[in-house]
């Protein structure tokens, strides 16, 4: 059974249909990405099975449960969270309480104290940070920031909505790297991205969205094979 | 000497009324007009039970009471706006304020009636005479804005109000039931709008149904001039309201001008620094 499992999904913004029946799942262990051009409803549909906007038909389950109609907050207490596109860290609190922040599930002080140390050492940057306010933090940091400060809560599945966006090509490795040892750590993961050629290539599946629409799926090789994706997604 | 501490524990009123007009626009997004009332609610409330028991009594009747008016105001009357137009919830907080005021004027007459505080007398500090209501209500209103800062800096819920008055959506990433954070500080507001309105009785022992609206006005202008949205600010704010108040009516060719200048104060703040003394200028979300 799939741990996510998303049906005919549809939204719309007023009149405008951004979502025109969206299906797909995400297995248990798996990496999977949604690809598509700037305006194809990735966000929105990132957002929609988040419970953050509501969608109009169609059915997301979750681990066999049903959360089309839940809320946010309570999806995230089921096990599943989300990095924003554009990172939003709280640009007011400080680093050490973006991660406590990130920590809200959690009741344990001990428990949080060792996850936060841990994170420390997958972000070193952040540990020497601690005490700075994140809306100073650079780009690079800041998405260091919201990655850690989601993992805070041990979700069993993560999204990330672009999280190589704006980074310099060294950065952009580093997130590839991390969302790999994320996988490897046991988190699933949902992944939206604009670089196509490497998120696929750390993918095990991969979709292809088109004005609201899936038009093409596969293994992230098959992706990458694609003529299809070639010359829309890869430049030729 | 005594103007100062007069105007300081005015100023402390102001300031306590301002954090709950400030905490409400910080984390909701509203301006809550109705957040005076709730100062007649409380002096109302010390007011009747003060006929059957003692002062302590009838403080802790009138925090619940508020409290409890300012949670059931927001469930019935904000909470099904939370989509709506910022002027369909300005104008429905004008409503719930003529509501409360007029629920008032029903049960207790329009008039104004005078309420029997015990009297507190005075004590001596070095060479100075001091009323020991305004030693009390410096004291305790400052242990307050205190509890208050250490609670949002250092509590999971009051991070969580903060994480929610800069980012609802993100907040709710976090799993932080927005609802719920709102609800807490209405609650809060409405708690300290108690405490100032029994402070307020001490410096004016009477009671009307209309005896929220001047400080209500006064302490939102504090909030404003404080940078709404700013907790320290709103407590920067009150407390210079509040000194210069006391400050104007102690000169006489200043005294009927207070409230002109008052505002006046507002204006020019507004015109030098739009945001507020305090007032932090947020990135607007694309
Ligand atoms: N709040 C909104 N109101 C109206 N239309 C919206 C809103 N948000 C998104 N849209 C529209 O919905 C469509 C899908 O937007 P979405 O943000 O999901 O795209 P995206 O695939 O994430 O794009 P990008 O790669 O640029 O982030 C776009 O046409 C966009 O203009
Ligand atoms: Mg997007």
């Amino acid at each position: 059974m799939a741990l996510l499992e998303v049906k005919d999904l549809t939204v719309f913004y007023g009149v405008i249909q951004a979502l025109k029946g969206i299906s797909f799942d995400v297995n248990k262990g798996e990496i999977v990405t949604l690809i598509g051009a700037n305006g194809a409803g990735k966000t929105t549909t990132m957002q929609s099975v988040m419970g953050l906007i509501p969608s109009k038909s169609g059915t997301v389950v979750y681990n066999g449960v049903d959360i089309t109609k839940k809320p946010c907050h309570s999806i995230v207490h089921l096990g599943m969270t989300q990095v924003p596109e554009g990172r939003r860290v709280f640009q007011e609190l400080t680093v050490y309480e973006n991660l406590l922040m990130g920590a809200y599930t959690e009741k344990s002080k001990a428990k949080i104290k060792r996850d936060i140390e841990e994170i420390y050492e997958w972000f070193p940057r952040l540990g020497e940070r601690k005490k700075q306010v994140a809306g100073t933090l650079s780009g690079g940091e800041q998405q260091m920031l919201a990655m850690g400060r989601a993992m805070m809560s041990h979700p069993e599945l993560l999204m990330l909505d672009e999280p190589s966006m704006g980074l310099s090509p060294l950065l952009v490795d580093q997130v590839f790297e991390i969302i790999k040892n994320f996988q490897k750590n046991g988190t699933t993961i949902l992944l939206v991205e604009q670089n196509a050629g490497k998120s696929l290539a750390i993918s095990d599946r991969a979709y292809v969205l088109e004005n609201g629409q899936i038009v093409l799926s596969g293994t992230g090789d098959e992706l990458l094979k694609s003529d299809m994706v070639k010359k829309a997604y890869l430049g030729g | 000497m005594s103007t100062i501490l007069d105007g300081l524990s005015l100023g402390a009123i102001y300031a306590l009324i301002a954090l709950g007009y400030t905490m409400v626009y910080g984390i909701a997004k509203m301006l809550n007009f109705a957040h005076g009332d709730i100062i007649m609610v409380g002096a109302y409330a010390i007011f009747v039970t003060l006929a059957s028991t003692n002062l302590l009594l009838a403080l802790v009747v009138s925090i619940l009471l508020c409290a409890v008016t300012g949670v059931v105001v927001e469930k019935l009357a904000y909470k099904p706006l939370r989509s709506a137009s910022p002027l369909a919830v300005l104008i429905t907080a004008i409503g719930v304020s003529y509501f409360l005021q007029g629920t008032a004027q029903l049960i207790f007459g329009s008039k104004s009636q005078p309420i029997t505080l015990p009297s507190l007398g005075s004590i001596q500090i070095g060479n100075f005479q001091v009323e020991l209501r305004t030693v009390i209500t410096l004291g305790v209103g400052a242990l307050l804005m205190v509890g208050l800062t250490l609670f949002v800096k250092c509590t999971r819920t009051g991070r969580a109000m903060l994480a929610v008055s800069e980012d609802k959506g993100a907040a709710q990433l976090m799993g932080v039931n927005v609802n719920r954070i709102i609800m807490i500080t209405f609650a809060i507001g409405s708690t300290l709008a108690a405490c100032a309105s029994f402070f307020y009785l001490l410096q004016i022992p009477s009671v009307s149904p209309t005896l929220g609206a001047m400080p209500g006005i006064k302490a939102f202008a504090a909030a404003v001039i404080g940078g709404i949205g700013s907790i320290p600010g709103a407590m920067v704010g009150g407390v210079l309201l509040g000194l210069v108040e006391k400050i104007c009516t102690s000169i006489p060719v200043l005294n009927p001008y207070t409230t002109a200048i008052e505002f006046g104060l507002l204006i020019v703040i507004l015109l030098v620094r739009p945001i507020g003394l305090l007032g932090v200028r947020r990135r607007e979300k694309v």
